[in-house]
């Protein structure tokens, strides 16, 4: 019986138990429903979630011990030292569940009978052809161990889903037993529902939590990984960037440190002012009307996929940069460069900012605007002396924000900065930022035991790092120095 | 007092020079100054709105001739002979006759067909000619001829694809200039299309395949589509809403209605606005390493994108739906408390229900976001060739390897020929039209039923 089919039967009692449930404390009310302590309802979601819940419970629980168990029996098919290295093991294993589900797809397909199937050794049978027949690829032949192994595996997973299946309905009927059984006119089965709620909706507030830990251990992990591979500190303080298939790679860390920030400082270039005198001609300056018109207008950039801008500065920026300005200056003959990726990403700022300082100008006080008026300032002068200064933590918060957004873009970088790694100042030149590595050392066959692969995590934990210290910043910044007003 | 008042008349100011009528230079150049400023705000505004629209009219001029396409219209007659050497109709046997016997017969009827209306082939060779069909159209017609035998020795109008070339040439793409320079195509060529289309045999039609076919190969162009990319996203946005809906509700409520003031509920709220402000790409690697590596999920599906995407816009949807719990006024749940209703129904029966348009729309919002992210899926793998369509939803479509559309987008633009070019932008207007729609929905949710109090 598969997981599927079992949860649909879980389901299935479940609702039957809400039923019963039901029926036994209107069955208790004689008739009166004003004798129960709850509302009937409730006493049917309680026998509802007792046939479920604990039986669900003990299903993934199951569901995660049975393989470690089963590959712990495996161990004996193997010589001791093929179990030693962590990274041998998961292969072998896998090996060994990919034959076993092989066989098993075969015996589904009808290309082998179940006793075929338990007869098949490595002698007589070509178990990689005949797997290959039913769809299942093997990369390698198979030994006499593995096929051992799979055998035993296929025999110890189907004991394990019989006694699954059986011990889940079990504990699903003996709970919902039990349910009905103290199911009685002053039963308080409100409270147990309330309480079994609560407990689900504190669950999903931790997914945050979770997430956070998933993000942090899974990159930590892997990071220490490629720390036992390549020097760390060469790492972090390497000069050259030029990963190899044979080995041997030079993985520094600056060059695409110093693309990152180079790009992200040219994107800031453009989206602070622009960003800025957008947010004041709106909130100063602009009739009800016009405003009306073009917030959305410049919002609508915020909300278009960042994919598209990469194809804007691959097909057109880039382009247009190169026969316009580089080339005629001689600074570069390449498309994709440093201007390209960062005038693109100062573009896709604008609305970030301006919407922020826009937000916080609005939230000066009338007062102020007025005093400084009745002094005789002009608009100009009110703006820059007064309303700036007073939502300048704001606006700086909102910056370091956009900052921290433009070194983590991944797609306008990715087809408009091109890729080769270089400490270089000249803008017009082709250069790379982490997240582009990212993608590049992530994407086609990987292999997880080469620096060239792991060395991903440690430039997204870099990542992770940057970007979070930015924006801890950036609160801090804006709590620190915020303006109260009455 | 009034006397006193009159004998004492008001003293001139000190300085008769200046007068609140005519400006000082000191004040002319404060207004020049007043006038600059409002005029690079307009500037700030010109420069975005301009970028903005070069950027949606270079997309739509590239990408609106991706729905168009070179298409011939030709008669074919389906000589028995070739196609079925045994003469039997047996599906088996027919289906040994492979794509390039029907390359051959499609050629052949081409140049027949030249030749029966009276168009000069001067200057260009007979396999010049053939090089005119597309290497996808002879897998059309062999598909057509094995589903339906009883076409065999029949004479009929078949339409197939032009190669990329040819498109490009009736599009625009392609000029004589560029045609000396390249090896795959001839002026001499060009000319005798100019031909066919003269004669009604070529033409641009309405590419429905743009919109059904599954992605081809670098070397067909003509024959891509978006096919597989539509249904993963679908997939996708299907299963998005399915997980984060109630994850992202449960969590607000908890968050908004029920959490104490204490360091657990803290350590939550500042995950939450963390994770919003994380780079996408590293729900890409958590991706990668937890529901590939750990969990074994299979590479390139929907699910695992649908899995990151989920994690990806949680936080967004719990800060918009606990704005929208937040906006429904206290005097209802304490009239709700008032009448014995316990904390749960009073969130469940009233507080719910009221927030509901203020979640989908913001759901809504979220999930178009959700549907333009692109870099989280690259590192899932679903950047790769997918030419299969997954199966049904319910036949374990979520597991097969399937692609998205923003995915579509980054994978076509990075192809060499610039026949990509043209399916990227076009691409990019269909995902822009999904959004547009996603957004207007959003729109009418929150005019028709959201209340203010």
């Amino acid at each position: 019986m598969t997981v599927t089919v079992l949860i649909l039967l879980l389901l299935a009692l479940g609702a039957v138990g809400f039923f019963l449930g039901r029926a036994r404390a209107m069955a208790a009310s004689q008739g009166d429903m004003r004798r129960l302590h709850s509302l009937p309802n409730f006493y049917g979601w309680h026998g509802a979630i007792m046939a479920f819940l604990p039986a669900l419970f003990f299903l993934t629980l199951w569901s995660i011990a049975q393989p470690l168990l089963i590959e712990r029996q495996l161990a004996g098919f193997f010589p001791a030292e093929q179990f030693e290295n962590e990274t041998d093991r998961i292969l072998l294993m896998a090996d060994v569940r990919r034959v076993a589900q092989g066989i098993d797809s075969a015996v589904v397909a009808g290309a082998l009978t179940p006793d075929q199937a338990i007869a098949l050794n490595i002698a007589d049978d070509d178990v990689r052809a005949r797997l290959a027949e039913v769809g299942v690829a093997l990369g390698s032949a198979v030994t006499a161990e593995v096929l051992q192994a799979a055998q035993s595996y296929r025999e110890l997973a189907s004991t394990g889903g019989l006694f699954r299946s059986i011990f889940t309905i079990l504990i699903a009927l003996g709970c919902l037993a039990y349910a009905i059984k103290i199911t009685q006119a002053d039963f308080r089965a409100r409270n147990r529902v309330e309480a079994v709620a609560l407990g689900m909706l504190m669950l999903a507030s931790t997914i945050a939590i979770l997430t956070t830990v998933g993000i942090i251990l899974s990159m930590l992990s892997e990071t220490i990984r490629f720390s036992t591979m390549y020097p760390f500190a060469d790492f972090l303080f390497g000069l050259t960037w030029a990963p190899t298939f044979q080995g041997n790679s030079q993985l520094g860390l600056l060059p695409l440190l110093w693309g990152t920030f180079y790009i992200s400082f040219v994107a800031m270039v453009v989206a602070v002012p622009t960003g800025i005198f957008t947010a004041i001609y709106l909130a100063e300056y602009a009739s009800p009307r016009v405003r009306s018109v073009v917030k959305p207008l410049i919002e609508v950039i915020a909300g278009i996929p960042t994919v598209v801008f990469g194809l804007f500065a691959l097909v057109t920026v880039g382009p247009f940069l190169r026969e316009w300005i580089a080339e005629p200056t001689g600074l570069g003959t390449s498309g994709s460069s440093v201007m390209t990726a960062g005038i693109v990403i100062g573009i896709l700022q604008v609305p970030f900012i301006s919407s922020l300082t826009d937000d916080i100008m609005n939230a000066v006080p009338q007062s102020l605007r007025d005093g400084s008026y009745g002094l005789g300032a002009t608009k100009s002068e009110t703006v820059r002396q007064v309303i700036l200064p007073a939502a300048l933590p704001g606006i700086v918060g909102a910056i370091l924000l956009a900052a921290s957004r433009a070194i983590g873009e991944t797609m306008i970088v990715t087809m408009g900065a091109g890729a080769s790694a270089k400490l270089d100042l000249n803008p017009f030149e082709a250069m790379t930022t982490i997240t582009v590595k990212i993608v590049s050392q992530l994407t086609g066959d990987l292999e997880f035991n080469s620096p060239e692969t792991l060395v991903a995590f440690a430039l997204g934990i870099t990542l992770f790092v940057i970007t979070l210290g930015l924006n801890v910043f950036a609160l801090w910044v804006v709590r620190r120095y915020r303006e109260q007003y009455e | 007092m009034t006397d006193a008042a009159a004998a004492n008349p008001p003293q001139n100011p000190a300085k008769p020079s200046s007068s609140l009528l005519k400006q000082t230079d000191r004040m002319k150049q404060r207004n020049a100054a007043e006038a600059r400023f409002k005029y690079y705000g307009i500037v700030a505004i010109c420069v975005s709105l301009s970028v903005l629209f070069i950027m949606l009219w270079t997309i739509f001029s590239d990408g609106l001739s991706a729905f168009r396409q070179a298409t011939f219209s030709f008669t074919v007659t389906l000589d028995a002979e070739r196609l079925d050497p045994d003469g039997n109709r047996q599906r088996d046997e027919m289906m040994r006759v492979t794509t390039i016997g029907y390359t051959g017969l499609l050629n052949d009827n081409l140049i027949a067909y030249l030749g029966e209306r009276g168009i000069s082939t001067e200057g260009v060779t007979d396999k010049e000619i053939a090089a005119f069909i597309s290497r996808d159209t002879p897998a059309r017609l062999r598909h057509m001829v094995i589903a339906d035998p009883s076409l065999l020795g029949q004479t009929i109008r078949f339409e197939g694809y032009a190669t990329g070339r040819i498109d490009g040439y009736l599009k625009g793409r392609v000029t004589r200039e560029i045609a000396l320079l390249d090896v795959n195509i001839s002026v001499a060529q060009l000319d005798l299309a100019d031909r066919m289309v003269d004669d009604g045999l070529l033409s641009l039609k309405f590419n429905w395949g743009f919109l059904t076919n599954p992605d081809a190969s670098d070397q067909r162009p003509e024959a891509s589509g978006l096919g597989v990319a539509m249904i993963g996203s679908a997939y996708m946005m299907l299963l998005v809403a399915i997980m984060v809906l109630p994850l992202g509700v449960s969590a607000s409520i908890y968050l908004e209605e029920f959490a104490p003031k204490n360091r657990w509920t803290d350590l939550i709220e500042v995950n939450i606005s963390n994770l919003a402000a994380v780079p996408s790409i590293v729900y890409g690697i958590l991706g990668l390493a937890i529901f590939i590596n750990f969990a074994q999920f299979p590479q390139s599906s929907p699910l695992v994108g649908a899995l990151v995407l989920t994690l990806m816009t949680l936080p967004t949807i719990i800060i918009a739906t606990r704005a929208a719990i937040r906006a429904v006024p206290p005097s209802i749940r304490d009239a709700a408390m008032g009448v014995g209703a316990s904390k749960m129904q009073v969130v469940f029966h009233h507080v719910l229900p009221l927030a509901a348009p203020g979640i989908l729309t913001g759901t809504i919002l979220g999930l178009a976001s959700a549907l333009g992210e692109t870099a989280p899926l690259l590192l899932i793998g679903m950047v790769a060739f997918v030419a299969n369509y997954p199966a049904g939803p319910f036949d374990g479509g979520i597991l097969d390897p399937a692609t998205a559309l923003p995915v579509q987008v980054y994978s076509w633009a990075s192809r060499a020929d610039p026949a990509f070019i043209e399916r990227s932008a076009g691409a990019i207007i269909v995902l822009l039209a999904f959004l547009l729609i996603m957004n207007i929905l959003a729109i009418v949710l929150r005019r028709r039923f959201e209340r203010r109090w």
